[in-house]
């Protein structure tokens, strides 16, 4: 967009405004995010509602897009950190709710990867999805991802590998977990560009998630079996 | 067909040159290559079908195809096609570990995982792969994002010069990384393709 055609946020109404922020996510623009999330809250939106509308709405588009060819990867960062400028905002609104998270995940790259791009993304897209994420970031070895099961005892864990040659060891990891008698405590979600469904399955993950907003969907829905089967 | 068409061997276009050198330094003038675009590697899961094509293509046409491809991204995909294809492939998860040698990579990346590696190849189109490629060049700030955990940058240098060590040199600055070269020659590419378990020289004959 030209200078000459730069838009006035604030004269958008709320619907046209959230459709100018999806835009605007697209093309990765961090200030115009930053400065519609506030007109949200001006208008009373509340926090919740401004991440769920007008973000995460915004950057499943990018997923999709992304998924399909039409995005590729400096696009997506672009926007991602267009998101983390709302998100940055966002945060101590969402803390002062005192809104409990929907689950709570432990996610890192495994021991030899240190390529995390794929797994800020999925952190990004859980904690606006309202999950509590702990992110250990790079390199893990068993023992990093053991700790901070249990410090944290979250329902999730989330593995992450870019390299053919790193992936394996997400099963030394659930190999690990089954040898204590504790796999069963977690969901273990998988993910990273060479893996596939085939592969979650064969080192015993509960599942693969192809990309963030796949990974969002799917601790959501097995969050949600297991909280049922437990009540059941 | 002539004793000129008994090999394919089906390629990474990032390897091209390197394999061509080493055919004709071998004298295995049987040998043909037939490459794929490098750019695949933006989209690894297109690669299993590209390689399958070229392999039924080839069916009728040559006595043997022979891939030299590492596993590249797919996720063991392309192992499974060419199980069921019944066609060999290099051993070797990625170029650069038949380029260096798998023990002299895995000593390399023992001891520094946070290596970025680059090949001929990948610095003769350093500006159009890693620059543009990442878009770099649009969003020089996402360098941090792509590059913040990597260490330092480790020149394997096929056809060494000094011009191409000043480039890698560059290079290495450019992304914020220490920088050591390496040079390779191309003798791990011609034994990677010696040692393969019935690999082209076993065919030469």
């Amino acid at each position: 967009m030209s200078d000459d055609d730069e838009i006035d946020l604030r004269a958008l109404d709320d619907d046209e405004l959230v459709e100018q922020m999806h835009d605007d996510l697209y093309n990765g623009l961090r200030e115009e995010i930053e400065q519609g999330t506030r007109i949200l809250l001006e208008r009373k939106w509340g926090p919740e509602r401004v991440l769920e509308r007008a973000l995460v709405g915004g950057m499943q588009i990018v997923g999709v897009d992304f998924r399909d060819g039409i995005l590729f990867v400096p696009e997506v960062l672009q926007a991602a950190n267009a998101m983390k400028g709302g998100m940055e905002i966002l945060r101590p609104l969402l803390a002062e709710t005192g809104a409990e998270p929907i689950g709570k995940v432990v996610i890192g790259t495994v021991k030899g990867d240190i390529h995390d791009i794929g797994k800020n993304l999925v952190s990004m897209m859980m904690e606006g999805a309202g999950f509590e994420v702990i992110d250990i970031g790079i390199n893990n070895p068993v023992e990093k991802y053991l700790e901070a099961l249990e410090t944290h005892h979250p329902d999730i864990l989330g593995m992450s590998a870019l390299l053919t040659t790193t992936m394996p060891y997400m099963k030394v990891v659930i190999d690990t977990l089954k040898q204590k008698g504790i796999r069963d405590d977690y969901i273990v979600l998988v993910g990273g560009a060479p893996l596939n469904e085939e592969f979650g399955k064969a080192v015993g993950a509960d599942a693969y998630c192809r990309d963030a907003a796949v990974a969002v969907d799917t601790a959501k829905a097995l969050i949600h079996a297991r909280r049922a089967a437990r009540v059941a | 067909m002539g004793s000129q068409q008994r090999l394919l061997v089906i390629a990474c276009g990032a390897l091209a040159r390197e394999l061509l050198a080493v055919i004709r330094a071998s004298g295995w003038p049987h040998i043909r290559v037939q490459c794929l675009p490098a750019d695949l590697h933006n989209r690894p899961e297109r690669i299993t079908e590209a390689v399958r094509g070229k392999i039924h293509a080839a069916r009728g046409h040559f006595e043997h195809v022979f891939v030299a491809y590492g596993d590249c991204g797919t996720g063991g995909a392309l192992d499974r096609m060419l199980a069921e294809e019944g066609v060999e492939r290099i051993a070797g998860a990625h170029c650069y570990e038949f380029l260096a040698g798998s023990a002299a990579f895995e000593r390399l990346n023992e001891r520094e995982p946070g290596t970025f590696y680059l090949t001929d190849f990948l610095l003769r189109h350093f500006e159009r792969l890693v620059i543009r490629g990442l878009g770099i060049d649009r969003y020089p700030h996402l360098t941090a994002q792509y590059f913040g955990n990597y260490r330092r940058l480790v020149y394997l240098a096929q056809q060494p010069s000094e011009a191409r060590m000043e480039a890698a040199r560059a290079a290495a600055g450019r992304l914020g990384l220490q920088f050591e070269a390496h040079s390779t020659g191309l003798a791990p590419l011609a034994g990677a393709l010696v040692f393969a378990k019935r690999g082209a020289v076993q065919w030469a004959g």
